[in-house]
């Protein structure tokens, strides 16, 4: 199996490694980095547990190559609360209940991100819409979509 | 540490936080990566596990070559049946009777593969994918044997799954009167159906997963494992394994979901220990999703032959059902079918005089049969669904029709005709409640005129009609059956202790795996202990009472009996030292806001941390009766059910000519007694109706004339998306059960309550049609295909 040397912005701070051609994104964050917090949930790309931002976008780390991320830069959950307080979406999820068992919670934040910076003002439709890239198993979605509304509220009133 | 029941204390304690929306103790670290699921421990060298399974339903293993597969770099230990069989105890679950019959233990397929995905071979190996590339490189060779797929023509084949049992029937059960059948003759009008569900998985979005490792010197086996049942993880590896229990140790992160797969321990969880015993170093296995999909435990593939006899009049008089249920070739747990449970079910929330009932459980060489949310529910589908066609016979409209026949208060305590009975329950009142959330009325005046306005045009010259949609409403109305309570079920146990310095910890026998447990146990804590939740921190797994776990909608009834009563302890007992302490009468206390005061003199006050500082570090000021510290444990013990009920109303529009369903709203009307946290019920309910939405319109899984499993990805077994779900609106009922707290369980009833409902929405829609909906999913071709055979 050839190694390749790779380096990737990951939540601002630049890491260079060597990785087999076969080392998915998904694995090259949680076990070569320790960035366990994304979560692999089919390893098929339909479930979109894993989904991190690559330059904004939303891209699920299972069925990417880590060597197709050189010279990317990678957002993932753990970049959200890089200090003491959550972001405005974490608190949005947590006071709209917009997460059980949590395990799809850190690819739904990514993705919900996206949607906000894409369209602060998105509607209800649109978030739905938006959020059916990713599955969840315990929330009937409902709560997701109220915590994205009002996450976009709160960024928005913070950027005004 | 006192092993007794706790006593309520002096003054007893006030509800501050119960019945509050408290946020959520978990999220936080749920929220910003810091989940603590089994995947994310991997200590240095770690053996990573998987599994060669059979890619045949039914066959006889010729030659197995694992040669090339153990030679490659990378690889520690293949292992088959000859090597591992003859080493372990039963795999039998907790709830299995010696004696109690199933399929042979066998922890690996010995000889005999009896479906596609059955266990042949377990690798250890460095790295995930080396063990993956081992599976391909072992060489099996069959002898192809004709599989038994059809669960409803098993039981009178030549050919057996398990050959040691003589017969593709396993278990069966009875109790159907002879006046059944003369009530049932002398009704007015009677309608009969054969409803068959289809196959469905609980799919968690976490699969299956554990870490073991062996510590030799310390004879000790440490297990982190997505699990709902820590004790019974520990008890069956015990057995297993041939160790005592207190030579296991099952720790308990979080869990990804499980919906009922995760209570009894799988054939390659069993492996996965073995292994590490052998090894004597970590080793873990993280189920494949295909594997989830196909491998772990299948649900719901039921047929009920069902019959509802009544008056001209509408007044049910009679009720049958003749049920069977697809066991697949090993059941989750070992344990037999739902059937009994589902049967006796059958009257649901009505009155039926007469009710006869049979069930039989096959083996067909499919995926095996497990728990999944509410697993006898089939007998809520066959209920609704008949009650729905009575309706359309009589030309009685079925809100109206469930109303004459519905258990109102004056009906109750109701002994059902099958031996229940129901106390404490409300279905009349979730039936109004429901109709008006929904303006039922006013549906179905809006849904006349849009009749009116197409009727001419959906069925043009006699042929099946390709344009438009039509508008459809439905109902289901239930009474379940939570927190049942025998045996192994019938208790929890809770330690709560406050520490030296004030806070507190509380050890339950629990696994919550999204339920919330940690904030809604923690509410109950704090209101006893007056303090808030986030000063209770929730601990589950080792060192905690033995408990079942969570499952069954239990946890708020038994285990929060268990730490109310353990909570009860620790405050009497903190009472009695702070009357010692600031001289006052413990009923003259008040305990709340972190400390207790004289009541009437607020400056004479203690913190609750004065309190245990002195319980720990002051023996000499206790009084002479009181032992140190600050902590008691208790059990609670269930009556052996607490009935909760609901009725939901949804409505459609159904587009005749793709057959495509559109669900445009969604309201249930629940009562589970006191909500110990409103949002955490809401949440519940939500995420249950929209599995059983799932169940009704998208989810099977499917497998070809071989036996080959068809919809292995996520792609393919299509759980909703939120695309395809409406927000659902809830109203609540609140009758509080006789159990402490007055709380009803309501972890299952959305995902009982959900399928029927849509399903009679969906035939309501069709019903101009003359189009008779009978097996799910109501997928847009098969519902087109019904259009066209009801216009031909």
């Amino acid at each position: 199996m050839s190694t390749h040397d790779i380096t990737v912005t990951i939540n601002g701070a630049t890491t260079s490694a060597s990785v087999e051609a076969r080392r998915s994104l998904a694995d090259f964050l949680r076990h070569d980095l320790g960035l366990v917090g994304t979560h692999i949930g089919c390893e098929q790309g339909a479930c979109g547990a894993c989904t991190v931002l690559i330059g904004g976008r939303s891209v699920r780390s299972c069925i990417m190559f880590a060597v197709q991320a050189d010279g990317a830069e990678i957002q993932t959950v753990e970049s959200l609360a890089p200090g003491a307080d959550m972001h405005p979406l974490q608190e949005a999820f947590r006071r709209h209940q917009g997460l059980q068992c949590g395990f799809c919670t850190p690819g739904m934040l990514l993705r919900s991100l996206e949607l906000i910076n894409d369209n602060p003002d998105l509607t209800a439709e649109e978030a739905r819409e938006g959020i059916s890239s990713n599955m969840c198993r315990c929330t009937g979605y409902q709560y997701i979509v109220d915590a994205v509304l009002d996450a976009a509220a709160e960024m928005r009133a913070e950027e005004g | 540490m006192s092993g007794s029941t706790g006593s309520a204390g002096p003054t007893p304690a006030a509800a501050r936080y119960v019945g509050q929306s408290v946020a959520r103790l978990e999220d936080p670290r749920l929220l910003t990566g810091g989940g603590r699921y089994v995947a994310n421990r991997t200590p240095p060298g770690t053996g990573h596990v998987a599994f060669a399974r059979s890619t045949r339903a039914r066959a006889r293993i010729t030659r197995l070559d694992v040669t090339a597969a153990a030679a490659l770099d990378g690889v520690w230990a293949i292992w088959t049946a000859a090597d591992l069989n003859g080493d372990v105890g039963s795999l039998r679950g907790s709830l299995v009777l010696p004696g109690g019959g199933g399929p042979p233990d066998h922890l690996l397929a010995d000889g005999d593969v009896r479906f596609v995905g059955d266990p042949v071979a377990v690798i250890v190996a460095a790295s995930p994918a080396a063990a993956a590339d081992a599976v391909e490189l072992i060489e099996i060779d069959y002898d192809d044997q004709a599989p038994v797929l059809d669960f409803e023509t098993a039981a009178g084949r030549d050919d057996l799954v398990h050959p040691e049992l003589g017969s593709n029937l396993s278990n069966s059960a009875e109790a159907w009167p002879p006046e059944v059948d003369e009530a049932m003759a002398g009704a007015d009008t009677s309608v009969q159906a054969v409803i068959t569900q289809n196959r469905q998985a609980n799919a968690p979005m976490e699969t299956r997963g554990l870490l073991a490792e062996w510590r030799a010197f310390d004879e000790t086996l440490d297990v982190w494992i997505s699990t709902q049942s820590p004790h019974e993880t520990a008890l069956a590896a015990a057995r297993t394994l041939g160790l005592a229990v207190h030579q296991v140790r099952v720790h308990m992160g979080d869990v990804g979901g499980a919906f009922g797969q995760k209570v009894f321990l799988g054939r390659e969880e069993f492996a996965v220990m073995v292994c590490a015993r052998r090894l004597g170093r970590p080793v873990r296995w993280i189920e494949g999703r295909s594997e989830n999909l196909t491998s772990s435990n299948h649900a719901r593939r039921d047929r009920a032959d069902v019959s509802l006899g009544a008056t001209a009049d509408g007044r049910f008089v009679a009720a049958t059902i003749d049920h069977l249920e697809d066991n697949g070739a090993y059941s989750n747990g070992g344990s037999p079918g739902n059937g009994t449970m589902a049967c006796v079910h059958l009257p649901g929330p009505y009155r039926i005089a007469d009710v006869g009932w049979r069930t039989a459980t096959v083996y067909t060489n499919t995926c095996g049969r497990g728990a999944y949310r509410g697993p006898w529910q089939i007998e809520s589908v066959a209920r609704e669904l008949i009650v729905d066609m009575l309706a359309r016979e009589l030309d009685i409209d079925p809100l109206e029709l469930r109303r004459r026949n519905v258990l109102r208060a004056g009906d109750l305590p109701h002994n059902t005709a099958t031996g229940l009975t129901y106390d404490r329950i409300s279905p009349s009142e979730c039936l109004d409640q429901v109709a008006e959330m929904i303006d039922y009325d006013g549906y179905r005046a809006s849904q006349r005129e849009s009749r009116a306005a197409i009727g001419h045009a959906v069925a043009p010259n006699g042929g099946p009609p390709d344009a438009g949609t039509l508008p459809g409403i439905g109902l289901a109305v239930y009474v379940e059956p939570s927190a049942i309570g025998f045996g192994a079920l019938a208790t929890e146990g809770a330690t709560v202790r406050v520490e030296p310095d004030g806070s507190v910890n509380v050890y339950a026998g629990t696994g919550s795996h999204g339920q919330s447990l940690e904030t809604t146990m923690a509410q109950i804590v704090a209101d006893a202990l007056g303090v808030h939740p986030g000063d209770v921190r929730f601990h589950q797994g080792h060192g905690t009472p033995y408990g079942f776990g969570t499952g069954g909608s239990r946890s708020a009834v038994i285990a929060g009996g268990a730490a109310r009563a353990a909570s009860a302890g620790v405050r009497a007992k903190l009472l009695r030292i702070a009357a010692e302490l600031m001289e006052a009468s413990p009923d003259d206390l008040d305990l709340g806001g972190g400390a207790v005061s004289v009541r009437g003199t607020p400056a004479r006050r203690m913190t609750v941390a004065q309190v245990a500082q002195a319980a720990y570090m002051r023996p000499d000021a206790l009084p002479d009766d009181v032992s140190g510290g600050l902590e008691h444990t208790a059990r609670f013990k269930a009556p052996p059910v607490t009935y909760s009920n609901a009725a939901h109303a949804c409505t459609c529009e159904v587009d005749v000519a793709t057959g495509a369903v559109r669900l445009l709203r969604y309201a249930v009307s629940e009562d589970c007694g006191v909500m110990i946290n409103p949002m955490v019920v809401k949440g519940q309910i939500a995420g249950g109706v929209v599995q059983g939405i799932g169940g009704a319109l998208l989810e099977e899984m499917a497998y070809d004339s071989d036996g080959n499993p068809l919809t292995t990805t996520l792609a393919e077994y299509l759980v909703p998306s939120a695309a395809e779900v409406p927000a659902i609106e809830y109203g609540h009922v609140v009758t509080p059960s006789d159990t402490p707290g007055g709380h009803k369980g309501t972890g299952e009833g959305g995902a009982i309550g959900s399928v029927p409902c849509v399903f009679n929405a969906v035939a309501d829609a069709l019903a101009p049609l003359s189009v008779r909906l009978t097996a799910g999913p109501l997928s847009p071709d098969r519902i087109r295909a019904a259009i066209v055979a009801a216009s031909g």
